[in-house]
């Protein structure tokens, strides 16, 4: 079985719908893109995928025995973040804290990978360094760091790269690339089309009603595509 | 002058005094962190003005304070943390709303009701603190001691979660993490750390309790558990030294620990200046 499979859910806020018919599946491996304009629902089907909200109507399956805990979330920043006193290795850490359940500290095992990931995404020398006093980047890595923390399975981005630059911005994109070709599962939000089409397995284009969902040569070919391509306008290729 | 401490020390008012203000001072630093963090600085502010209303309403029918004042905090607690980005009135314009409603019908109630000939001088003592603190009877200590060690355990047990909660409330519920439970539980332990520390300090300047040593400590440190640690035992320092000089010079016991706790804050603030240009 697919291991997120949506049928026929409409999305909202309080009763009324923002998106309606969204079906499709994510199975094991996928790097899924949902990509749309503002207001289209993106972040609310993703709030709704991550279980801070309920659908409309229809219904969200998981599958592969992916449980609603098992997802690894990298959020926007929050302005709260900005001035926080915290280390880069608490920030990382917490992200174990759904393994913990009862438990009031963290296990040897659980920081024993805490520190292999933050060794993969090469931010182990910054692990006692100030989190507020970091590069965006180095900071969406930490946020990152901690994610991978949560999850073995399923990942979801809530546009990664916003504010930074395009040489980070091509670092973080191909760090997810490399953690989606290790086996997890990636579902990212993103205003950005082109990164979408360069990395992504599968798109999902919503604007009130799903507009397209398949593979990204399908989509490619398009016209949902080369409208939000040209609309974008930013690049002409 | 060592003779004078050492001689008040023998009076088990003034050893009652130091045990409740210490540990009311680590409660309220300890919690300080993680309210300052999530911007709510005021919530203590609010709630000691909810707690002098409650304490209004229990002297005109003639309850004891405390079976009034904790219960009504704590769920006027658990409303205005539990208010959320959502509701139509944001979370610093409903504990200012709170705040002066409580405090006008609380001195409205007492106005009106008080056979006490002395209602503004009530009123002062119970916003103030004035001497309460050297007034501790041994329940009360006992019932301080207690409470305190429920708030100093909970928060070791649930640290890290408590940490996840304040830094990022999504990527905690998201992933498993019950954030609305501990945000209520933290309500709690706000509640009832204000109402604790209104024998202390008296309401109005609980604010202070709360907000200063965590700010204090964020001067200094960088990681949260050296900011935790850092504030805890900034505020059983003024705490401390605040009884002593109050004692020792008759000022008012809450103002003098507020006024230890403003010098340490600059003194911490010029020692990050520094260290920042170093």
């Amino acid at each position: 079985m697919a291991l997120i499979k949506v049928s026929g859910v409409s999305l909202g806020y309080e009763g009324k719908a923002i998106v309606t018919d969204l079906d499709f599946e994510v199975n094991k491996g996928d790097y899924l893109c949902i990509v749309g304009e503002n207001g289209s629902g993106k972040s609310t089907l993703m709030k709704t995928l991550l279980g801070q909200k309920n659908v409309v109507s229809g219904k969200i399956e998981f599958g592969d025995g992916l449980k609603q805990n098992e997802i690894g979330y990298l959020p926007q920043q929050t302005p709260v973040q900005k001035d926080f006193p915290a280390s880069v290795k608490e920030i990382v850490y917490s992200g174990c804290l759904n393994g913990c359940g009862l438990r009031p500290f963290y296990s040897k095992e659980q920081k024993k990978r805490a520190n292999d990931i933050m060794d993969k995404l090469g931010i182990s020398d910054l692990a006692s360094d100030c989190y507020r006093e970091l590069s965006g980047g180095q900071q969406q890595r930490v946020l990152l760091a901690r994610a991978l923390c949560a999850t073995k399975k399923l990942l979801v981005l809530d546009e990664p790269v916003a504010g930074l630059d395009p040489v980070v911005t091509k670092n973080l994109y191909r760090l997810i690339s490399d953690i989606n070709n290790e086996g997890t599962t990636v579902i990212m939000v993103s205003h950005d089309i082109h990164a979408a089409i360069e990395f992504a397995s599968h798109i999902l284009h919503i604007g009130n009603k799903p507009l397209f969902f398949g593979t990204k040569e399908d989509y490619q070919k398009s016209d949902g595509c080369h409208c939000f391509i040209c609309d974008g306008g930013h690049e002409n290729d | 002058m060592i003779d004078k401490i050492v001689s008040y020390f023998s009076y088990p008012f003034v050893q009652f005094a130091l045990i409740a203000g210490v540990l009311i001072a680590l409660c309220a630093a300890l919690l300080g962190v993680s309210l300052v963090l999530k911007r709510y600085s005021m919530i203590g502010d609010g709630l000691s003005h909810v707690a002098f209303g409650a304490m209004a309403v229990a002297t005109v029918c003639g309850l004891a304070p405390m079976t009034v004042t904790l219960p009504i905090t704590i769920i006027a607690a658990v409303i205005l943390l539990g208010i959320t980005s959502n509701s139509k009135i944001k979370g610093d314009a409903a504990i200012a709303m709170i705040s002066v409603g409580a405090l006008a019908l609380g001195y409205l109630l007492l106005n009106i009701f008080s056979a006490s000939p002395n209602v503004s001088g009530d009123a002062c003592t119970t916003l103030f603190g004035s001497t309460s603190i050297l007034t501790l009877s041994k329940s009360d200590v006992i019932l301080c001691a207690v409470l305190a060690a429920v708030v100093i355990l909970v928060f070791v047990l649930f640290y890290h979660k408590i940490f996840a909660v304040t830094f990022d409330e999504g990527f905690a519920s998201a992933t498993g993490t019950n954030a609305k439970a501990y945000n209520t539980l933290i309500a709690v332990i706000t509640a009832v750390v204000i109402v604790l520390a209104m024998k202390l300090v008296g309401a109005l300047l609980i604010s202070a309790l709360i907000i200063f040593p965590a700010l204090s400590a964020m001067r200094i440190f960088k990681n949260f558990f050296s900011v935790i640690i850092s504030s805890a035992v900034i505020s059983v320092i003024c705490a401390v030294i605040g009884i002593f000089i109050a004692i020792l010079y008759g000022t008012p016991v809450g103002s003098t620990i507020v006024a230890a706790n403003i010098v340490v804050f600059l003194i911490c603030l010029s020692i990050g200046k520094i260290s920042k240009k170093a």
